[in-house]
């Protein structure tokens, strides 16, 4: 057993595909939140493969894009400050701010390195202690408890040049303020694996409940994907509307408790705005009072410029569901991977980034 | 028309992806680090995050960290089901 292979298994994939098209039999739009699922998704051409009936698009499941562009700003207006060193993961780096990215600034001079974990931050900060080392914390809740533990682990080692700036957003909130617009009408949720391995199944109970929508929690391999699917449909069919656990291996209903403890320990809710919705009530965690010193935004100063986004790219219109990346002008003609416009270009979990691999059928 | 630059991005992207975890397997402990085997290359990672793992256990791995414990009875539990949920599939056929 190695919990990869065995979720890719072709046969069973195929007679899977088949069962869903043999059950389906109104038509059924459901949303994948997660850009993990929906670079799965695109990968292994499930898309293509499910019946006629069945519209799936991608919700706002990518951190990297969903962070404003002001925030970018703010990141970038840190690299400018003398005696910083940036932290970052991957495709932070390359995100266009308002008129710079991480990585033009790293080529100008700014001390920018990219980090596989919060670990390697903490590293840098105690390897360089005359200079002040700041995380750029981004993700949902699968990697603020991450985060998290890297603050604890200042604290308790005395690290005191080690800084976060909390761009971290939360995922229920995100959904209500989706279901609750009605720009968009779904008959089910593809919820995240990996969020609902740390926060538990439990907070997305209210999909169902509030909104009479059909929600399965997913794993992200091929067949976990597929079953997830067959069992919205069958709820469809059914007329249910209930949050079901279909990465029972990963999810339990109260989560990883040590992991929220922590979080909640280091984070406290806050209002966050996200691109392309706006700012949305207790949808971003800022450090709490007792780990202040660890804050970017209260030690530093920075003031960052006016945010101005490309006119022409609708990434946030992609991030609710409204479009899909080929509704763009710029996709694949101005805006590729290699020179993204947009932040769902540029990270691997963007819709933009996963059709341009991977070929998406339609434009959603 | 749009593969032409697919391998260049696909590497640089690859490493990125924030909700990425992956199943390991815990070889030894030490306070709160363990090795792990990951598809056959070791690595170090934090079980701040899950301290009660065990050597032997599997664990998800996302960003260096161990945040979730993975339940091997329930991972065969639902691949028995995806096999019945086929097998009625075919008896209906």
């Amino acid at each position: 057993m190695r919990y990869i292979d065995e979720y890719r298994d072709t046969e069973l994939g195929k007679n899977l595909i088949k069962r869903i098209s043999s059950l389906s039999k109104r038509p059924a739009r459901f949303m994948e939140f997660c850009g993990g699922h929906t670079v799965s998704i695109l990968k292994h051409g499930i898309r293509q493969l499910l019946p006629e009936n069945i519209e799936m698009l991608s919700g706002p499941g990518c951190p990297v894009c969903v962070t404003p562009v002001a925030d970018i700003d703010k990141a970038i207006a840190l690299a400018h400050l003398p005696g910083i060193i940036i932290t970052t993961f991957g495709d932070m780096i390359r995100v266009p701010g308002s008129s710079s990215t991480l990585q033009k600034e790293k080529a100008a001079g700014a001390d920018v390195r990219i980090v596989y974990s919060t670990q390697d931050a903490i590293e840098i900060a105690r390897m360089n202690p005359a200079k002040s080392v700041v995380f750029i914390g981004v993700g949902f809740e699968t990697t603020a408890p991450t985060v998290a533990a890297s603050v604890m682990t200042a604290s308790r080692e005395g690290i005191n040049n080690y800084y976060v700036l909390s761009l971290h957003k939360l995922t229920p909130p995100v959904m209500k303020a989706l279901l609750t617009s009605h720009e968009i009408e779904l008959d089910g949720i593809v919820c995240p694996g990996h969020v609902s391995a740390v926060i538990g199944s439990g907070p997305f109970e209210f999909i169902g409940i509030e909104h009479n929508i059909s929600a399965v929690i997913s794993g992200f391999e091929p067949l976990d994907i597929l079953l997830a699917i067959e069992m919205l449909v069958r709820q469809v069919e059914e007329g249910r509307h209930i949050l079901e656990n279909g990465y029972l291996r990963i999810v339990r209903h109260g989560g990883n408790r040590n992991a929220t403890e922590m979080m909640a320990d280091v984070f406290e809710p806050s209002d966050s705005c996200w691109r392309g919705i706006g700012v949305i009530p207790g949808s971003g965690l800022r450090l709490r009072e007792r780990y202040r010193a660890f804050d970017a935004e209260t030690r530093f100063e920075i003031e960052p410029q006016t945010a101005k986004e490309n006119p022409a790219c609708i990434c946030g219109d992609i991030l609710r569901g409204v479009k899909g990346p080929r509704d763009c002008k710029l996709f694949g003609r101005l805006c590729d991977p290699g020179h993204p416009v947009g932040p769902c270009m540029v990270s691997a979990e963007g819709t933009c980034s996963a059709y341009y691999l991977y070929g998406g059928e339609d434009g959603r | 028309m749009f593969q032409a630059k697919i391998p260049f991005t696909i590497k640089m992207i690859k490493e990125t992806v924030m909700c990425l975890a992956i199943p390991a397997l815990v070889k030894t402990i030490r306070g709160m680090t363990a090795e792990v085997e990951v598809g056959g290359a070791a690595r170090s990672v934090s079980i701040m995050l899950t301290p009660d793992v065990k050597e032997g256990d599997y664990v998800l791995l996302h960003t260096g960290y161990a945040i979730s414990l993975i339940d091997q009875d329930e991972a065969l539990k639902t691949l028995d089901m995806l096999q019945e949920l086929i097998d009625i599939e075919s008896g209906q056929d």
